[in-house]
């Protein structure tokens, strides 16, 4: 075990603890950004004019009318920024637009001493546009050669004599939607301007020095005169890593400008038509079999629809590329990535960060190829697992692979899946209108950012005379329960009772330039730090007590509130108090990086991942023949979070991802208006009535949530491992049970082309499908024998993801 | 007492109204006043992270503590009325017992959302019959009725984004009973207060809740421009969404003549004011297509406010009531200061949102004739099962007498620009004996009613086969029943 991972005797970690702010949950103390609002007195309000087109040029913006209405204050527009006028960091995000890129696309903004105030404001405000021709489907991007970004290549063994040497080969197309974020707590800033100048800024973010560099340089003043503080985020996902900048920043501008607080709240729907999303993707593929239904061969493109401007759109493709071979051994790999320039709104980070879109294309394919490979799905995804010893097609070694197969029997034998299946051929042989069926899938996630240099992170640990404990930490609390666990790892540290230990908000004038808490590794890399900051801090304590106690500073020992040594023990609060007065520092600054990991983007070749998150499900559905509406019967989950730090959180984890994931893949429907009518580009599903998330009723009726035992991870702070992202993935299961059972509706052997998300509807036309009716509207071809359909390859202009492109050019940006 | 006499009582203290303006919402109310736990999450009464929980009149002259939407909801019509937020239930150091349950079991993650949850999940605490036998309701204890009583369809209107839902569930059916010394529980047994005839001016406009139907229809026949609302859970969302604002509003929720509720021998008159919930409770099953629509209808936070008569006052070609309505035959009773009148629900609907009701008109009350035909269902076809708006909506009334179909009256919604009757598929069923031949003609019929349209919600060509099928579905639920009725 390495000093990282091992856990002292009686840790706090590993104990079961609900969340640290539960109490305040319940009750309704606990503060999100915008319940600050009625502690400044004074406040502004922000409201946006939002453009009615989905690509035009701003030939006239007259505010003036605004100022007439009354309670407005100020409008803001592109003349007022002072720096930089981009809301990113590659210069292709213009806060406020001369060209309209997409429905909803706020041209400027309109303070005023009330929102009623600023919203009949910004309806004054007169503003002409020249429509210009909109790119709205991934297919009118492909067809228009609209693409932005690098266009990635991941590559292994031999393509061409792979698909020779296969004995079954399919070709297939496949486009599936992405998915709204929809935290229950839209994106929200409150500015205000502290004395001499220095802006301070609450922010809904999951990346606070981003948001601080963001404000600073359209502000155009240096990172050290802009403090970003996020008490906490009524949720994240993904949307408030990239996204809250630009709104920060109005807000920022606002205050500067006014010299009052601004607050700058998006509505429902206006978080919904103006914040990016989980990509969709287009898909075109290839795939080859030898005759024992082994995968030799892989041949893919994929598009993802990055929307108006690039954003972290290379990186979740690299992510996408890195994960299309899910748990799956394939010798011969060809994957194209590219990055479609769309004017809808600009896609970017959501839970999974392109993994999942990657995986989906593999599960899809061994969903649709399995009948035709005359395999029971389960024994096709089971016999092409990967083995000890081999590697990814990026390079990376596969290490543990063993637990997948762990998980996939302990779900085989918990989940009574034999048995299950007999019973549901029994029921589908009586009942002609409802079929049942149950699939299993696994997944396999590497976790660490692709891009080596954000895999690290710091944390400020405070010990107080009384011995108190403060922590501070780079990551940011979006209900993830990170901070729970910070929580933890700092008293075990320390050998202190949790009750010893605080938590103060994230800030950046605490911590600096820290990571997005993302890439699901807040608790690797905070943790790493935090416990690293406790342990500069036992150190100095040990040389002293190694004196006191008159034996070797090794010796020592931190554990349950004492501090011991050769028989002799001393309460926590009473040495630290001890060891304030011999003048040791009683505060430590920690750091924290991910060791081992390289990754070249311009080949996609490395080792990005310090290691892998396993996870196993079965979901048994019940789908109507009548209609198409389905049921989630059953869900057996078995999940590898390696040692956990925190069971009950990481159960959570593990059960609201998987529910995410299950909406992403069967529920939520996110329906651009693609005619050639004055609403083209138009989101229809921007409010809850009409994007439907999961609710109570699509909960599975059982859920059975297990984590896998023994699952100590070396590499990770105190033997865990991640858990925000990987399990969205198990939800697979559920899509790939709709599939089945459809397929029940036709005769066996019937290979079924499902619709994502998989409605209702899209059901109903899957059976029609396999009741041989009409053709559904999703329908693709596949086309067995000779070496398939040659997907897409790169044109002349096209480049690879260059280093360090994800976060080019930033230095010095805005100073 | 506020110098004007209007206000409110929020967590046991009182709370003046004055100079807050009728477009004001009841969740922007409580949060200008620092009580920021309920929250908003979406302002159209489909999230619940607004709930809270208000003092309703229950049948027996208590009190019934009720979670209703606060987004939707104008502060002026909480005139008189009781409040609590999560913020009165506990502190972080004395948790109610809803909120230690969501605490320990995990129910709250973000905890955005749970403020919300935790309103509607007291209210279903503090159901005076939950505690009753599981399986007395026709329920036993399932994965939505707990072993304690709860309903899950409670918390319908609540999403969260974070748990996946099983913790909550957890917490809802761990709950046991309240304790003696429970002021929530004590104050169930006296009368819930009356809600005050009310006049409340603003920037927007006016609010006036009048005290009775005559002072009603008086205030309308002088303000025939005036907006009518009832649960506010339609207004409320063209105030949040569209930024719509009445010059002047009539509160007609509480108007006791709106509020009646009689079950006769040949026919029952619901008032329009009741809510859904109410008329669930006060029908108890006695009208079964109706018991089938109840819990498909929005979720309970919005059935806690919305009333029958408002779901067809909108006039929408979507609500869901007017299918089932219709396959009922029902009347509604329009009245004005001219008398009433009695016009068929067939009749009522004239175009997308329009309707026979005159300038000057309300809707007091539906009558639903009996007896009631002996085959009923309600189909609703929508992406999620709980709170969700249909595609398609069909309600079916069929008589069968020896093998033959005497009367069909099917109501359609989502499918033209108003809720209709299918009659060319009841034309094709009636006479004719209730077969899977008969039905398969008749099914095809019916496919071709209505001029069902592309949307967001569905293809016009799956509302169309969703039409097509929905009899089939009947019939053979019907004839499945029929068969497990027959002893082995």
């Amino acid at each position: 075990m390495s000093a990282l991972s091992d856990r002292p005797t009686n840790p706090v970690v590993g104990e079961s603890l609900p969340h640290e702010a539960a109490s305040l949950h319940v009750t309704g103390q606990a503060l999100y950004t915008d319940d600050l609002v009625g502690r400044l007195p004074g406040t502004l309000h922000a409201h946006p004019v939002q453009a009615p087109h989905a690509h035009a040029r701003v030939t006239r913006l007259d505010v003036s009318a605004a100022y007439d209405v009354p309670g407005v204050v100020r409008v803001l527009t592109a003349d007022d920024v002072p720096g930089v006028n981009d809301a990113g960091i590659k210069h292709d995000e213009p806060l406020f637009p001369s060209e309209v890129m997409y429905y909803g696309h706020s041209v400027c903004w309109v303070l005023g001493e009330t929102l009623e105030a600023a919203r009949l404001g910004s309806l004054a405000v007169e503003v002409d546009y020249e429509p210009l021709p909109a790119l709205v489907t991934v297919k009118d991007a492909i067809a228009a050669d609209s693409f932005q970004g690098g266009q990635p290549r991941m590559e292994r063994g031999d393509i061409d004599a792979g698909f020779e040497a296969a004995t079954h080969v399919f070709s297939g197309e496949f486009e599936f939607a992405g998915q709204e974020h929809f935290y229950l707590e839209t994106h929200c800033s409150l500015a205000q301007v502290d004395e001499n100048g220095q802006v301070f800024v609450q922010c809904s973010t999951q990346h606070p020095t981003e948001t601080q560099d963001i404000v600073a340089h359209v502000l155009g003043t240096p990172s050290h005169a802009v403090t970003v503080q996020c008490l906490r985020m009524g949720g994240g996902f993904g949307g408030k890593e990239m996204q809250p900048h630009g709104y920060a920043a109005i807000a920022a501008l606002g205050a500067t400008l006014t010299g009052r607080p601004v607050r700058l709240r998006l509505t429902r729907n206006q978080d919904i038509t103006m914040s990016g999303k989980r990509h969709g993707f287009h898909a075109q593929w290839r795939v080859g079999f030898d005759d024992t239904g082994h995968l030799v061969a892989l041949d893919a493109t994929l598009t993802a629809d990055g929307g108006w401007s690039l954003d972290l759109s290379e990186p979740v493709l690299a992510r996408a590329l890195c994960h299309i071979d899910n748990a799956y051994w394939i010798p011969n790999v060809r994957v194209n990535g590219r990055i479609a320039k769309s004017h809808k709104t600009s896609q970017t980070a959501f839970r999974g960060f392109g993994g999942p879109q990657g995986m989906l294309v593999i599960e899809d394919i061994l969903g649709r190829c399995a009948p035709l490979l005359g395999l029971d799905p389960i024994d096709l995804r089971r016999r092409n697992f990967y083995v000890h010893g081999q590697a990814t097609p990026y390079g990376q070694p596969v290490r543990h692979p063993e637990r997948a197969v762990t998980c996939w029997e302990q779900v085989l034998t918990t989940g009574d899946v034999a048995a299950r299946q007999a019973e549901i051929a029994a029921y589908n042989s009586i009942h002609e209108h409802s079929k049942r069926a149950l699939a299993m899938t696994p997944v396999k996630f590497g976790i660490s950012f692709n891009l080596t240099a954000f895999n690290q992170a710091g944390a400020l640990v405070h010990v107080y005379k009384d011995g108190s404990v403060l922590i501070n930490h780079g990551g940011t609390e979006m209900g993830q329960g990170l901070h729970t666990k910070m929580l933890q790892v700092a008293a075990t540290a320390l050998g202190v009772p949790l009750s010893m230990v605080r938590l103060a908000p994230t800030r950046t004038d605490k911590v600096p330039n820290t990571s997005a808490t993302a890439a699901s590794s807040g608790a690797d890399l905070n943790g790493g730090a935090v416990k690293n900051a406790c342990e500069q801090i036992t150190e100095r304590l040990r040389s002293l007590a190694g004196e006191r106690f008159e034996v070797a500073p090794a010796e020592v020992t931190f554990s349950d509130g004492m501090v011991s040594g050769g028989g002799e023990s001393m309460p926590w609060a009473e040495f630290v108090n001890l060891a304030y007065f011999n003048r040791i520092q009683l505060w430590a600054a920690g750091y924290y990086r991910t060791e081992g990991l390289h990754w070249d983007s311009s080949i996609m070749q490395g080792s990005p991942f310090k290691y892998f998150a396993y996870g196993v499900a079965a979901t048994e559905v019940e789908v109507d023949g009548f209609t198409g509406a389905y049921r989630t019967r059953r869900v057996d989950i078995v999940h590898d979070v390696g040692d956990s730090l925190s069971p009950l959180v990481d159960i959570g984890q593990v059960e609201g991802g998987f529910v995410q994931g299950a909406g992403w893949l069967t529920l939520e429907d996110l329906r651009w208006d693609e005619s050639d009518g004055p609403n083209r580009g138009r989101l229809a599903t921007q409010a809850a009535s009409t994007y439907k998330l999961p609710s109570f009723s699509e909960m599975p009726e059982e859920f059975n949530v297990a984590l896998l035992e023994q699952a100590h991870e070396d590499g990770a702070v105190y033997g865990s491992k991640a858990v925000g992202e990987p399990p969205l993935m198990l939800a697979f299961s559920v899509r790939e049970a709709l599939r089945q059972a459809a397929a029940a509706f036709g005769p066996a052997g019937t290979s079924i082309d499902l619709a994502s998300p998989a409605t209702p509807e899209a059901v109903w036309w899957a059976i029609q499908e396999a009741r041989g009716g009409a053709e559904p509207p999703h329908m693709t071809a596949m086309v067995e024998g000779g070496t398939g359909v040659v997907p897409d390859q790169p044109g002349n202009g096209a480049h690879p993801i260059e280093p360090r492109s994800e976060r080019a050019q930033r230095v010095s940006s805005g100073a | 007492m506020a110098a004007d006499g209007h206000e409110l009582t929020i967590n046991g203290e009182t709370c003046s109204l004055a100079g807050t303006d009728p477009a004001t919402n009841a969740l922007d109310f409580l949060r200008d006043r620092g009580l920021t736990g309920a929250k908003e999450g979406c302002a159209e009464g489909e999230c619940g992270a607004c709930s809270i929980m208000v003092a309703r009149p229950d049948e027996g002259g208590g009190t019934r503590w009720t979670a209703i939407n606060a987004c939707l909801i104008p502060a002026a019509a909480l005139d008189g009325q009781e409040v609590v937020t999560s913020e009165g239930l506990g502190t972080p150091d004395d948790l109610h017992p809803v909120q230690r349950e969501m605490a320990v079991r995990g129910g709250s993650q973000c905890g955005y959302c749970t403020p919300g949850f935790v309103c509607s999940m007291a209210a279903e605490y503090y159901r005076a019959d939950r505690s009753e036998p599981a399986a007395s309701n026709g329920h036993g204890a399932d994965h939505e009725h707990g072993p304690n009583g709860f309903d899950l369809h409670a918390l319908s209107g609540n999403l969260c984004r974070c748990t996946g839902y099983r913790p909550i569930r957890d917490a809802a059916f761990a709950l046991g009973s309240p304790s003696d010394d429970d002021g929530y529980a004590a104050r169930r047994s006296s009368p819930a207060p009356v809600a005050a005839s009310t006049r409340l001016a603003g920037t927007s406009g006016t609010f006036a809740r009048p005290a009775d139907l005559a002072e009603a229809l008086d205030l309308l026949a002088a303000q025939p421009e005036a907006v009518l609302v009832a649960g506010s859970t339609d207004w409320g969302v063209d105030v949040n969404i569209k930024g719509s604002r009445a010059a002047y509003a009539i509160g007609i929720d509480r108007v006791p003549e709106l509020r009646t509720f009689d079950f006769g021998d040949d026919r029952v008159e619901i008032g329009a004011a009741l809510t859904l919930s109410e008329v669930e409770r006060l029908l108890a099953g006695r009208v079964p297509l109706l018991a089938q629509l109840f819990p498909q209808f929005a979720s309970r936070l919005i059935r806690n406010g919305a009333t029958i008569g408002g779901n067809l006052g909108t006039g929408s070609p979507i609500g869901d009531t007017p299918p089932a309505l219709l396959a009922l035959e029902a009347t509604l009773v329009l009245a004005s200061r001219d008398g009433e009148r009695e016009v068929p629900l067939a009749d009522y609907f004239t175009g997308y949102r329009q309707t026979v009701r005159q300038p000057g008109e309300l809707i007091r009350a539906v009558r639903i004739p009996l007896p009631l035909s002996g085959i009923t269902a309600f189909h609703k076809i929508a992406k999620r099962r709980f709170d969700d708006i249909s595609s398609v909506a069909v309600g079916f009334a069929i008589d069968v007498r020896h093998g033959v179909v005497a009367k069909a009256r099917i109501g359609l919604g989502g499918v033209a620009a108003t809720p209709i009757r299918a009659l060319a598929t009841e034309a094709a069923l009636e006479g004719r004996p209730w077969t899977a031949d008969v039905v398969r003609e008749a099914a095809d019929v019916m496919r071709s009613e209505g001029t069902p349209l592309d949307d967001h919600r569905s293809s016009a060509a799956y509302r169309k086969a969703m039409l097509g099928t929905a009899l089939l579905k009947l019939h053979a639920d019907d004839t499945e029943t029929q068969t497990e009725e027959v002893p082995a």
